[in-house]
């Protein structure tokens, strides 16, 4: 482990109660926790390993692996479901290659379900980096990863 | 000199999801010195971007769909008769706006903006009475428990103000996650100094000394806006309450659903795995680290400041016998005007769905009220008025405000999947009968909709249903089942269709529909064949079905609308 990497952890009060506010400090910084992560915050909140890959594990939130440079998280809440959400995971499947929980090979875009991001009334949206974009279609949705890929390419 | 004395936009999460932040910026450089000002929600998302154009003598011209153009810019200074948007005729008279009285009219985070249109009046008041009178006031209004279960709030309150100890939490579930509900969202993020108001009254009720708001982290403009207002707070010493200074804090939750569930909520706060536990000792005996510990939802506390200013029995005036009040519904689905509602307490579904949602009459299946955990109810049903009771003696629950409207073209078998694939991915594993028992749910939907179900599979799902409910700890699994109970009561036909005869009669169900294409219609454009992502339409434009995805893109893209989804040939 590259030394000092989790300083930042100390910012948190060491009390097994912020345990999860810990994580979500590394889960924002580094994008994932990863396994050195575990060891760190495990060593700060004095919480064996095991119970914190225990609440890992449970929340949503939280990602073991690295992510794309451009995050997707793609709504498959009620509103988004029955107006196709489904169709956009399969349209991202074919723009891609990549389903939930996967990163593209050259590390650009990540996928991810989300259950809502409450944007009902526009669906479908996926947000990107935390941007939402609304009313998808397949096309809009092309437009959207082309425009992605252009800003990464500048 | 012109006659706007100032536009807002309506820049909350869904203003900015359709375009609201360059809309502003070019408002603000072209706006000429007249104040532009970032407001909240104003309930139309259909509508969005949305600007205001406040004039002088108090009135307004709402604009919407404002694009970032040089033309829109000149047509709302010019106060333009173009695009201009008016309350759909129909919906007029029909809602009841108190709780959202605010939201879109004040800037979120202008604590003095708030204060002049009566922001803090309420808990003004309640200062002013002893804490046993507000709990009483509140009780007298008759609130119930806005996130869904519908305990009477003023109950809750004299709970905790009964207890005799030192530090007493109070918490605001914040923690949003059935899908299709966006109330507390917004509320948050356009007046979030009135779900404040309310925490900082029930905190003087109560005797609270810690209050804490859990918050989805998929939230940020409203985190981001509460810690703006609670800064303010302290600022201007609203939080000295019973002559000391009470404490607020915003925890985020990490996306789990059951944490909206009270002990499993408190779990989360002390940074554990969100699993729910045995009641009793309920939350307001030993809830947060043993402290006595109250937790009302986001839209009961925007309540609270509403009674406080009318008094509790005037607040009572509006509803039915045991549901007063109003209630805050998030309108989505197949209708016109999506959006955030508030009505009465006891207005009917038709009246939301027809004359405020402007569904079609005659294209509506269903209604979805309460998310995963409630029920569809069918059209012949929607003269029901919407109450607690009401809606629960028909398998469905009010819920926190979801509401989504099913047109014929969804599939009841496949909406009861989607549901079931909710909650057993977010079952905590905690109890064998929801763990297993949703999941078993699932598969057997799952079969049913790709076409291998089975003659015991409705028997399976009846008998497995109330065991699930039966047997599970908290209110996650004890709804669980509601959505399959639901659709199986109201639209058993559905069901005994896709596992008798492979029919899927609103052609949702991908396995039982094959896509078509009316060759007296098409013009053979070719923009299917170009559109199709697996090139399974030929030159003589037939749709080879063992290459076809039923993607829908060639529907979609079709300009003469030939392609439509048909019932599958038996072979």
């Amino acid at each position: 482990m590259e030394d000092g990497k989790f300083e930042y952890l100390s910012a948190v009060d060491g009390d097994p109660g912020n345990l999860i506010k810990g994580l979500q400090m590394v889960q924002s910084r580094e994008g994932y926790v990863s396994d050195d992560a575990v060891k760190a915050v495990s060593e700060h909140f004095s919480t064996p390993v095991v119970e914190v890959e225990g609440v890992l594990g449970f929340y949503a939130q939280f990602k073991r692996v690295k992510p794309g440079k451009y995050r997707i998280s793609m709504c498959d809440g009620t509103a988004c479901h029955i107006k196709g959400s489904p169709l956009v995971r399969e349209w991202l499947r074919q723009e891609l290659g990549i389903d939930s929980g996967e990163t593209t090979e050259d590390g650009m875009f990540s996928l991810e379900t989300v259950a809502c991001l409450g944007c009902c009334s526009l669906a479908p949206v996926i947000s990107i980096n935390g941007r939402v974009h609304a009313r998808l279609t397949r096309k809009s949705l092309a437009s959207i990863l082309a425009k992605y890929r252009k800003e990464a390419a500048l | 000199m012109s006659k706007i004395a100032k536009l807002r936009v309506g820049m909350a999460s869904c203003g900015i999801a359709s375009g609201a932040e360059p809309v502003m910026e070019m408002l603000k450089a072209s706006s000429g010195g007249i104040p532009v000002v970032a407001v909240g929600c104003l309930g139309h998302c259909y509508a969005e971007p949305m600007v205001e154009a406040v004039l002088n003598d108090g009135s307004s011209v709402i604009y919407r769909n404002v694009k970032p153009d040089k033309a829109d810019m000149d047509n709302i200074l010019s106060l333009g008769e173009n695009g201009r948007f008016t309350i759909p005729p129909e919906r007029a008279g029909r809602e009841l706006v108190k709780v959202l009285a605010l939201a879109g009219r004040v800037n979120p985070i202008d604590f003095d903006d708030y204060v002049a249109n009566g922001g803090y009046d309420g808990l003004r008041r309640a200062l002013s009475m002893t804490p046993g009178e507000v709990v009483n006031e509140v009780l007298v209004s008759g609130l119930r428990g806005r996130g869904g279960g519908g305990f009477p709030t003023g109950r809750k309150w004299s709970f905790l103000a009964a207890k005799k100890t030192d530090r007493k939490i109070l918490v605001c579930n914040a923690d949003e996650g059935d899908p299709g509900a966006f109330m507390d969202r917004s509320l948050m993020e356009s007046v979030p100094h009135q779900v404040l108001e309310g925490m900082l009254t029930a905190a003087y009720a109560t005797g609270a000394t810690d209050l804490v708001i859990y918050c989805r982290a998929e939230y940020p403009m409203a985190i981001d806006h509460l810690r703006t207002a609670i800064s303010q707070i302290s600022e201007h010493h609203l939080d000295v309450l019973n002559g000391r200074r009470v404490t607020i804090a915003i925890k985020e939750g990490a996306g789990a659903f059951v944490c909206g569930e009270e002990t499993a909520l408190i779990a989360s706060l002390e940074g554990k795995r969100g699993t729910p536990r045995f009641r009793p000792p309920f939350p307001t005996d030993s809830g947060y680290r043993g402290f006595p510990t109250m937790i009302n939802n986001v839209e009961t506390f925007g309540n609270v400041p509403v009674i406080m200013r009318e008094g509790g029995a005037k607040y009572a005036e509006t509803g039915t016998a045991g549901s007063k009040g109003t209630k805050l519904f998030a309108l989505a689905g197949d209708l016109k005007y999506p959006g955030l509602v508030e009505v009465p307490m006891g207005i009917t579904l038709g009246e939301i769905v027809f004359e405020i949602g402007g569904a079609e009459r005659g294209c509506v299946k269903a209604v979805q009220t309460g998310g995963p955990s409630g029920g569809c109810i069918p059209a012949e049903l929607f003269d029901t008025p919407v109450d607690y009771d009401s809606l629960k003696q028909l398998g469905a629950i009010m819920g926190s405000g979801g509401m989504i409207v099913v047109g014929n073209d969804r599939c009841m078998v496949e909406t009861a999947r989607y549901f079931l694939d909710f909650t057993h991915r977010e079952s905590c594993g905690k109890c064998t009968f929801c763990r297993v028992g949703t999941t078993r749910m699932y598969e057997t939907l799952c079969r049913i909709v790709d076409g291998r179900g089975r003659p015991e599979d409705i028997d399976f799902l009846t008998d497995i249903a109330p065991k699930i409910k039966a047997g599970a700890l908290c209110g996650l699994g004890q709804t669980a089942p509601n959505p399959v109970l639901a659709t199986l009561r109201f639209f058993r036909n559905e069901y005994e269709e896709h596992i008798n005869r492979h029919l899927c009669r609103a052609m949702q169900c991908n396995s039982m529909v094959d896509m078509s294409i009316d060759p007296d219609v098409c013009v053979k454009c070719g923009l299917c064949r170009r559109n199709c992502p697996v090139q399974a339409i030929g030159p003589d434009f037939v749709i080879d079905p063992a290459a076809c995805t039923r993607c829908n893109s060639c529907l979609d893209a079709c300009p003469k609308k030939a392609i439509r989804r048909i019932a599958r040939k038996e072979n």
